[in-house]
């Protein structure tokens, strides 16, 4: 029998995901043995025209991550949508948006200014020339991709048959997926979230939690936290109230707050709605101005809640006028 | 066609909702532009409900709740007096103007006080004018939300 076909894709994403593959370190062996990989630009010398000539369907398993980012970007979604039966949201990028989307708190604008003229690093020349579409050049015109005014993430491009969260996926949970797919059990049913947990970060944590009433709130570098009690409770803003579980509680064990990459828990809507939700719950003030006292302590509120989830949040993007 | 805004409005079950009721009963005239959604208490309203009526194109959100002390679950509304304030910041965060969003106590004999209320928030929101967001257009098109967990 011929092995399955697998495909692996980065679209806007930093290469973190395909580390993380690579993190499965020996076993990745039995992924190469197991499957044909007949895609995967970071390893291997693939061509688009190559894909391009598959037969739809072909691809058993794509795992495509990175959010939709340009013009680019969407057309290989679409393209691996057409040629896949399974194609995975695999990573917060393409589940979510991941930090990419943060761009969405500005325009595009906005961030050819800065890059081509406004940071501190640049040297403007030629009046500080931003990147255009098409280009005339003496062998012709040359053309890029188009750089697009919103993050999306895979789901609001194409439709998606499994999500797997995390920035990066945990090994342990990639290797579990893998796993399940080649024992031949049963695929989930389309759309779930596979690879993670059904409950919240803090579930997973070893810290000790005790009844929350806060007055204070600090920022990582402000204290000493201590190690064995809920970082909550300590004051420091954790996202763990508001993100599935999955990871293990990674970053709390290594004292840092959870900074939400495994994306909603089962049947929330909305990280950010969510975090303020629950830390409007356990600050303990009825007075307005200490109310806002103390919300003032809370730095940067947008892009802490929605650090990886603004493009797939209820309202996905900052207006700007 | 005249702007007329769309406002809706989370209502507790023991004060708010019934002070509505008593307006209503009364013949005290206001505007009709809140669409009224009962909820058992103003604590009840996640912060989510209010994004998700923004989304889905209510050009304003107005929670009204038991006055302060008079909370039939003791503090219910104790915990919307912080997350009121809190979701404004994210709100203004996306864009959108806080004053879009309001916390008002309305008690359940203060059937006139509702009125007034609306007729003064509609009027507002009618000053702001129509809330445009691109999430309501080009963004809602075709999303495919996860179903469920295995």
């Amino acid at each position: 029998m011929a092995k399955p076909k697998l495909a692996l894709y980065w679209a806007a994403s930093c290469g973190g995901c395909e580390i993380a593959v690579l993190d499965v370190q020996e076993k990745i062996l039995d992924v190469a043995n197991a499957f044909d990989i007949v895609f995967w630009p970071v390893a291997m010398d693939f061509k688009y025209a190559d894909v391009r000539k598959m037969e739809d369907k072909s691809i058993d398993l794509c795992l495509f991550n990175g959010s939709i980012r340009n013009s680019e970007n969407a057309e290989i979604a679409h393209l691996l949508r057409a040629k896949s039966k399974a194609l995975v949201a695999f990573g917060s990028c393409a589940l979510e948006g991941g930090i990419p989307g943060l761009a969405n708190l500005t325009t595009k604008q906005e961030i050819l200014e800065f890059v081509y003229r406004g940071s501190p690093s640049t040297v403007v020349t030629d009046g500080g020339v931003f990147p255009q579409q098409h280009t005339k050049v003496p062998e012709g015109e040359i053309e890029i991709p188009e750089m697009w005014e919103t993050v999306k993430s895979l789901d609001q491009v194409v439709e998606v048959d499994y999500y797997i969260p995390g920035c990066p996926p945990v090994p342990n949970q990639i290797w579990g997926v893998i796993e399940y797919i080649l024992s031949g059990k049963p695929l989930p049913p389309k759309g779930s979230v596979i690879g993670a947990g059904v409950k919240t970060c803090c579930d997973e944590c070893k810290r000790e939690r005790k009844e929350k009433k806060l007055k204070q709130f600090f920022r990582p570098y402000e204290i000493e936290t201590k190690p064995s009690e809920c970082l909550l409770d300590q004051g420091i803003v954790c996202m763990g109230p508001a993100t599935r579980d999955g990871c293990g509680a990674l970053c709390p064990a290594a004292n840092m707050p959870c900074r939400g990459c495994y994306g909603l828990p089962p049947n929330v809507m909305d990280q950010g709605a969510k975090m303020v939700s629950a830390l409007s719950s356990v600050i303990d003030a009825h007075e307005p101005a200490e109310i806002e006292r103390i919300l003032d302590q809370i730095s940067d509120p947008m892009g802490t809640f929605y650090r990886f989830s603004l493009a797939h949040s209820i309202l996905r993007r900052v207006e700007k006028s | 066609m005249a702007f007329e805004p769309k406002i809706i409005g989370f209502l507790c079950n023991w004060c708010s909702y019934t002070g509505a009721d008593l307006a209503g009963v009364s013949r005290i005239k206001s505007a009709p532009n809140v669409r009224v959604i009962r909820t058992m208490c103003s604590g009840r309203v996640d912060p989510s409900f209010i994004l998700k009526a923004f989304q889905i194109g209510a050009d304003g959100v107005i929670v009204m709740g038991c006055h302060l002390g008079d909370c039939h679950y003791q503090e219910g509304n104790y915990k919307t007096i912080r997350r009121i304030p809190f979701l404004k910041r994210l709100v203004k965060g996306f864009g959108i103007d806080p004053r879009r969003l309001r916390l008002e106590w309305v008690s359940a004999s203060e059937g006139d006080r509702f009125a007034r209320i609306v007729n003064e928030f509609t009027e507002e929101i009618r000053s702001l004018g129509p809330l445009k967001l691109q999430v309501h257009t080009e963004l809602r098109k075709t999303i495919h939300e996860p179903v469920e967990v295995v």
